[in-house]
This record gives C-alpha cells, structure tokens and sequence, in this order.
C-alpha cells in the first residue's frame, strides 16, 4: 500500500536520511557520558529508515541498505557476543569489561562500546526486518 | 593454557569450510593433526598425573556466581582425554576417505570437531557448570550427527529420539547438580569427592542422586532408556566409531564416576547402579544376537559394555574399580576398532548385512587380521587387554556385597552371548563361503586402515604388558576414592572362578555362534514382545505430548491478542499478589508529596486511557494511546530520566510508523467485545493497576533495604569510565541481561517475519489454521 510520497516528502527524506543517521550514530558514541546509547541510535537509525521508505518505497530501501536487515540482527548479535571475549584473553572473567586508548585521536575505545554497537545494529534490524516484512505483506496482499 | 587449545577447537572447526575450499580432499588429513598434537602435549603431562599430582589449570568464567572454565587432568580425565584426542584423529583421518567426495563432508568435519572439542571440555572441566554446558553441546553435535543424512528420515527420526531422550536426562541432570552444589557448597567436582560424608547424609541425598543417574543413564544409554543408541546407527560409520562407542555415550559413566567418591557407596547407589547395569549388560548382549546389520550387532553389544561399567561402578569396590578403568579402556580401543572395520566392510562391499558377506579374508587379510584381534578382545579371550578386563570383572561380581547371585548370573550370560558377537562380528564376513556383494571388494585406503590397526595393536600390546598400565590405573583408583591402591594388572591370575567362567562362556558363545541362524529364527517368536520394549513407551510419550501441545494451542495458544494479555496478566497478579500478601507482610507508605505538575502529567495519563477505552475510531483510540505515552515521557524527564524519556518518545514515533504500515490492512473498527467481555477486562485491567500501585507503594515503604542505585551512581564513573548511569548499567554492569534482551529481541524479530512470510503464503487464507506437525516432528 505504501506508494512513493510527494515531492516534499521525496526531497526532505533525501535530505534528512544523512543526518538522522549521523545523528543515530553521534548517539551512539556519547551514549556512555551523554543521554544516548546503542538502544536509542537503533531507534533512531530505523526511524530514519522508515521515513526513506515512506519516501521511495521498499525497493529503494532494499538498494540502499544492500545488507538483509536480518543479517543485521546477526551481524549484531555477534558483536555483542565477540565483546565479552577480550576479557579472557587478559584472564579476567568473562564479560569483565576492557578499555583501550586509541593513541593519535585520544579516543577511549572499549567493549562495552563494541557491545552498545550490537545492541544498536538488533535494534536497528529487528524494527527494520518488522517494518519491511509488514510492506511487503501489504504489497503482495494488493497485488 | 588448554582452554585456550580447547577454545580455539571450535574455532578451527568453524574454519572447516574454508579450510576445505583450500585444502580439498586432505582437510580431514591435516585437521587430524590437532588432536595429534593434542595427544602428545597429554602423553607429556602422564608422569606427573601419574606421580599422583593431578593438572590444575585455572580460569575464570563468571566468578561471581562460582562458575569457572577450571581444567582438572587427573587419571581419569587423561585417560579420556587421551581416548577423545587418539580415537579423535584417527576417526578425521578415516572420515576423510570414507566420506570422500560427499558434498557435505567439510559440514561433517565442522560438526565432528565442534563434538571433539566439547567432549574434551566434558572430561577436563573441574566446575560443574561449565562440565553441564558441554555435555549439552555433546547432546546437540550427536544430534546434528545422527542426522548427517538429513534427507533420510529415518534418519533425522533417530537423531531426534536421541537428543530428547539425553536432553530429557539432560534436564534432570542439571537439577540433580544445582541439588549437589547447594548440598556440597561448591561447584567444583574435586572440591565435592571431599564433601562424601556431608553429601551422603544430606536431606536432598536421594533426589539429587536420582536426577543425577537419569542424566548418566540416558546419556550412556542405559536400560531403559537404551533404545536410542541403536537407532543412532543411522549416523555414518565414523560417527559410530567415536561418539556412539568410545566416547560421548561414555559420559555419563564418565560423571557417575567422578561422582563416586561423593554420592557413591550408599546402599541406594550400590543397587541401583548393579541392578540397572547388570540388566542393561544382559538387555544389550540378548538384543545383539537377534540382528544381522553389523552396527546393530555392535550397537547392543555396546550398550552390554556400558551396563558392564555402570554394574562395576555400583560395586565400588576397590577391585571394582580397577576393573572399571581396564574394562573401559580395552572397550574404547577394540570398539572402535569394531566400528572402523564395519565402515570399512560398508564401504567395501555395500552391505551392512553380515549374513550377506563371506571369505573376506582372501580379498581383505589385513582388515581380517585387525578385525579378529579387536574381536578376540571383544570375547575376552587372553592375551588382549579384554580378556584382562572380563577376569577382573567376574572377580569383582563375586565380591559384590549385593544381589550378587542375580548379577552374576546376568554378567554370565552377557558374557557368552558377547563371545557369540564377537565370533558373528570377526568370523562370518571374512571366513566361510566367498558371497557375491554389491561391490567388489579389496583392501580399503590406508587412511581408513590405519586407526582400526593401530586400536587393534594397542589392544594386543597393552594385553601382553599389562604393567605398562599399572600406574595410570591405580592413580585413577585412587582418585575415585577407593583408597590407595597399588594395582599390579597381570594376564594370568591362576586357574580360579573367572577363568573357569570364561571357559565355560566360550563353550556356551561358540555353541551360540554355530547355531546363530536357527537361534535368530527362535528369537524372531519374540519380536512381538520387543516391540513392546521402552521404545513403545517413548513413542507413546511423545504421541502424548503433541496431543498436549495441541490442546494448550487450542486453549491459551488460541491466536487472540486479549486472551494472551489477559492471562499474561492474571498470572502476573496472582504470583505477585501471592508473595506480596502471604509471603510477606506487606507496609504501604502512603503520604507522597505530589507537585502541581507532577499531577498534571498524571491526569493527562488517565485522561489518555480513558479515551482510548471509549473512542469510536481507530485513529483516535490510537491518538489517545499516544497522549498516555507522551505524558509517560513528560515524567520521565520530570524525575530526570533523559534515556527513558527519550526511548519512550522513540517507540511512541515508531509506534505511528508501524501503524501507517498495517492501517489499511486492518478489519473495520467495530465494537467487537460484548457488554460482559468488556467487563470481564475492565476487572483484569483493574486488578493489575491495582497491584502494580500497591507494589510501588510498598517498595517505596520499604526503606530498610540497601538500595541498589547508590552502587550504580558511586561506581559508574570509577569502575565504568562512564557519567551516564543508564547506559554504564546497559553494556557494563548489568550487561549479561541485555544480551538477553537482544536476544530476545531478535527472537521477536524473526517471528515477526516468519509469522508475516508465513501468512503471505497462504494467501489471503487467515492464519488460524495451521499444519499439522509432521510425524518427525519438525
């Protein structure tokens, strides 16, 4: 049922898609100091998903994202089980948590980060593969 | 550290695949080199295990709740780590052959060494835990090996009696454990050989022993739950050899005897392990003559041998004992020898059928010879470490303290219709008559001839110097708590009771063997019986169960959103309720101070609801719900919870989203509850926001408890390197839930697209009916 939309829609979609998206992943980063975190980026990066596929339709999404939003769940779940992994290489208990500096940039990188990524992409593939899975009912049911 | 080495098993496993697409035909060759490696690394560490200084190698897993990845090699465990890791590459190196050119052989290589791997944390692993998760994945690469031919479904039917019969057992098992770790106070199985006296006097002594042995006893298939160890023949050959004889159904004997020092040695205990093992021992070695199919043959005679072990455990003596680990590794070696050779027979001629086969021996002497040693070992016969092991056996049967009339006379008749096995096994296919076989058979590759002849060897070299065993034996002894033996195994004990058993035996089993073909045929009277077996009861239970499962679909499963809601609900309010008013006294704190906006935020809340109960269209009920939740995110950001705030806000947004989606798809929005339905829910609703307040008033009363929060606000920044406290408790110190959470968020996320594709191809049909399961149970 879903058709593309008006020309407003189709400009502002084109346009607001990059920055939610940078937006969705500014919140991820600052999550850990800052209101943010992988849970809400997820929501957020769908949300600006949705608004594309409102926009252009689902065959435009699916060209754009490439990836199945399913294998984001994966990809996702992975992460956040690879995450608890360094730990045990240091010997310290699973899931212990491992900070690292990173030298040039002075960025602090560690694991939880890696695992609020995974929260962030099975956030983000499970509304994904919800709100693609229900278009594409809905376009098999008109036809 | 081993682990590690363990660890990175599964990583190679994985890697199979690839490593196929690199390596071709010789994968199986050079994975076959890690377990090498790995028996060697294990034959370093035999001084010192044996010098009496069992291996520590510590590793934390989860040591706030007293879980570890702790590594233990003592005797026993390196004499099963060495059977896994020997008998483990030397079945890669023949599956390599025997699976040449099937184009799922690198899946099989990816599952067998996955198996590899948890069985080796099976038999090393000190915490009970830890020894519980790989026993489980030993459960379910036997399964997805059972069920290698997938497209056979016979197959996948055995595969799955197999796993629900040792994940049932599986189940009791982790309750006998729990029951163990509170009764012991420790998870650690050497901390719990210590604990025997406290253990045994326990209240819980008695249900956790039996959920303990209904975990060993489906795991090693004992009577009566023998029945799917047979049926796993269905899996190749190599898979027989190793998991299905020599190793994973040899874990439940494997953790009854690392029990033994701790549980073993009551009265209850001695019966119930003699009984069951003697009749186990009978069952297998009574079933084994009735078939013709070579695996069968060796399946029974199989289940025989670890009703042999399980019979010695409940002795528990320390000749017993003795017994027990000479029995178990002269098993491990002539059976899979047994199985090799069969694959091989499989292999070479297309039939598994032994009456099919004849005069062999000419074609294949090689195969021939390594077939009668492993099967002169099976009979017992001097001087293969079998015949060692039988003697011992009937020597400790005599010592037994109880019903030692009724095992003895089973262990008798196991024994000679075990030597009847053994003589159909070794003697039919390769002597007599030349028989015409569906492929001309010769001589197999050496990769396939390999790990039987070198079983075989070891059988007849360990049989002709005993000694060389003597302290590997008496240190596991020792270990399992029968007190410090100084073992002396020796070939010749002087003409005594066991001997002259055995002589009569082979009297009895050679008869048994000459008249094999008219005995099956009186046997075949009682097939009417058998089929009354444990297997009828297995398929009746699970008749039971689909009928159950399709009774509760029918009744809570019913497909309407309220109901779900309604019982969700109602169960909630009654379990909460319950231990809120009865279990403990319940003190409400009542005087709240409320702000004047605070209290706007409320109303708007219930003015939502309300609305949202008496709209009369569905966008409005819809615009209602979203004022309710919006004013949730007003209070949210007034008690200055920004990340709940604007979550809230986000699925409220994602909320349209998904309801611009489904819009149009929807029934017309019609009052479709009657006056009395309505009610009914107006009272669950109510009873629940009944409850709820009274809960929060409570805990707000409830100041005498340490609040929780302040942990999290002191150490969110020092020990998470965090100022946001929401997102530190998420990844970091409550992290372990979340994981959860995603979990079950991708769940969720997965029924929602097969339940969408599932309706999609259906048509315009609705979703109320269903198939039927099929009878595999897929």
């Amino acid at each position: 049922m879903v058709r593309s939309g008006t020309l407003i829609l189709n400009v502002a979609a084109r346009f607001l898609l990059p920055l939610q998206l940078l937006f969705s992943v500014f919140l991820l980063l600052r999550g850990h100091d800052e209101p943010g975190g992988g849970f809400i980026a997820g929501l957020v990066a769908a949300g600006a998903f949705a608004l594309y596929l409102f926009a252009f339709g689902l065959r435009a999404l699916r060209a754009m994202i490439r990836v199945s939003p399913r294998d984001l769940v994966g990809f996702g779940l992975l992460f956040a089980l690879l995450s608890t992994l360094p730990a045990w290489w240091q010997g310290e208990p699973f899931f212990t948590s491992q900070w690292w500096t990173v030298p040039i940039i002075d960025y602090k990188a560690s694991t939880p980060l890696i695992f609020d990524i995974g929260v962030y992409l099975v956030v983000l593939g499970s509304v994904l593969t919800a709100i693609t899975a229900l278009t594409e009912t809905d376009r098999e049911h008109d036809a | 550290m081993m682990q590690l080495v363990v660890l990175s098993g599964f990583v190679l496993a994985a890697a199979a695949p690839f490593l196929f697409r690199w390596l071709g035909d010789r994968t199986a060759a050079i994975m076959a080199l890690f377990p090498a490696a790995l028996v060697l690394w294990l034959l370093a560490q035999w001084p010192t295990v044996v010098a009496g200084e069992p291996l520590w190698l510590e590793m934390a897993w989860v040591p706030g709740l007293g879980i570890s990845l702790d590594f233990l090699i003592d005797g026993l465990s390196l004499l099963f780590a060495l059977l896994i890791a020997g008998i483990g590459a030397f079945v890669l190196l023949y599956a390599g052959e025997y699976l040449r050119g099937h184009p799922d052989l690198p899946r099989f290589l990816v599952i067998i060494t996955a198996f590899m791997m948890s069985m080796l944390g099976l038999v090393l692993a000190d915490n009970l835990v830890a020894l519980f998760v790989f026993w489980e994945l030993t459960s379910i690469t036997s399964y997805l090996l059972i069920g290698f031919n997938h497209t056979d479904l016979p197959a996948r039917k055995a595969a799955l009696q197999g796993l629900l019969v040792t994940v049932a057992g599986g189940l009791a098992l982790m309750a006998g454990l729990v029951m163990l770790a509170i009764a012991g106070e420790s998870w650690s199985l050497a901390e719990l050989a210590t604990r025997g006296d406290s253990l045994r006097e326990h209240p819980l002594y008695t249900p956790m022993l039996l959920c303990v042995l209904l975990g060993a006893f489906t795991k090693s298939a004992q009577f009566p739950f023998h029945f799917w160890l047979p049926n796993a023949m269905a899996a190749p050959t190599p898979v027989s050899a190793y998991l299905h004889s020599a190793t994973m159904v040899k874990a439940g004997i494997y953790l009854l005897a690392r029990l033994q020092p701790g549980l073993g040695g009551t009265e209850l205990w001695i019966v119930i392990l003699s009984l069951v093992g003697a009749l186990t021992m009978f069952t297998g070695a009574f079933q084994a003559i009735r078939h013709i199919n070579v695996k069968k043959l060796l399946a029974y005679s199989t289940v025989m041998a670890l009703g042999t072990l399980t019979m010695l455990l409940g002795i528990g003596t320390e000749g017993a004992m003795v017994a027990f680990v000479t029995f178990l590794l002269a098993h491990s070696l002539y059976k899979g020898a047994l199985f090799m050779v069969a694959g091989i027979l499989d292999h070479e001629t297309g039939t598994k059928d032994v009456t099919a086969m004849g005069g062999l021996r000419r074609v294949m002497p090689l195969t021939a010879t390594v077939a009668l040693i492993a099967a002169f070992s099976l009979a017992g016969l001097p001087p293969l470490l079998g015949f060692i092991g039988k003697e011992l056996m009937f020597e400790s049967v005599l010592d037994a303290s109880h019903l030692t009339a009724l095992i003895l006379l089973l262990a008798f008749m196991a024994a000679f219709l075990t030597i009847a096995v053994a003589a159909i096994v070794a003697l039919r296919p390769f002597f007599g008559e030349p028989h015409q076989t569906l492929r001309v058979a010769h001589e197999p590759p050496l990769a396939m001839l390999a790990g039987p002849a070198v079983l075989a060897a070891l059988s007849l070299l360990l049989g002709l110097v005993p000694g060389s065993l003597d302290g590997l034996v008496g240190v596991t002894v020792a270990r399992l708590g029968a007190g410090e033996a100084s073992v002396h195994l020796a070939l010749w004990h002087g003409i005594n009771v066991p001997l002259l058993l055995s002589l009569a035996g082979l009297v009895l089993g050679w008869l048994v063997y000459r008249r094999w073909d008219r005995v099956r045929a009186r046997l075949a009277y009682l097939d009417p019986l058998m089929a009354r077996g444990p297997e009828a009861g297995y398929d009746a239970l699970m008749a039971a169960l689909v009928r159950l499962a399709e009774w509760q679909t029918r009744v809570l499963q019913n497909g309407y959103l309220r109901n779900y809601l309604a019982v969700t609900l109602l169960v909630l309010v009654a379990l909460v309720g319950h231990a809120f008013f009865f279990r403990h006294a319940a003190r409400f704190d009542v005087s709240i101070d409320v702000y004047l906006h605070e209290a706007v935020a409320v109303g708007l809340m219930i003015a939502g609801a309300v609305a949202a109960c008496l709209m009369k269209s569905r966008l409005a009920a819809v615009a209602a719900v979203g004022v309710m939740g919006f004013s949730i995110a007003l209070t949210f950001v007034l008690f200055s919870a920004p990340d709940l705030a604007i979550t809230q806000l986000l699925v409220e947004t994602l909320t349209v989203i998904l309801l611009v989606l489904v819009l149009f798809r929807l029934p017309r929005f019609a009052n479709l509850s009657a006056p009395g339905e309505r009610l009914r829910d107006l009272i669950v609703a109510s009873a629940f926001g009944l409850m709820v307040t009274l809960l929060m008033l409570a805990v707000l009363a409830g100041e005498r408890l340490p609040r929780i929060s302040d942990y999290m606000v002191d150490n969110s920044q020092p020990q998470g390197h965090g100022h946001n406290i929401v997102n530190v408790i998420l990844v970091d110190f409550r992290a372990l839930d979340t994981l959860g959470e995603i979990f079950v968020l991708a769940l969720a996320a997965v029924g929602v697209y097969a339940m969408l594709r599932f309706h999609a191809a259906e048509g315009s049909r609705p979703a109320t009916k269903r198939p039927r399961a099929s009878d595999d149970g897929e």
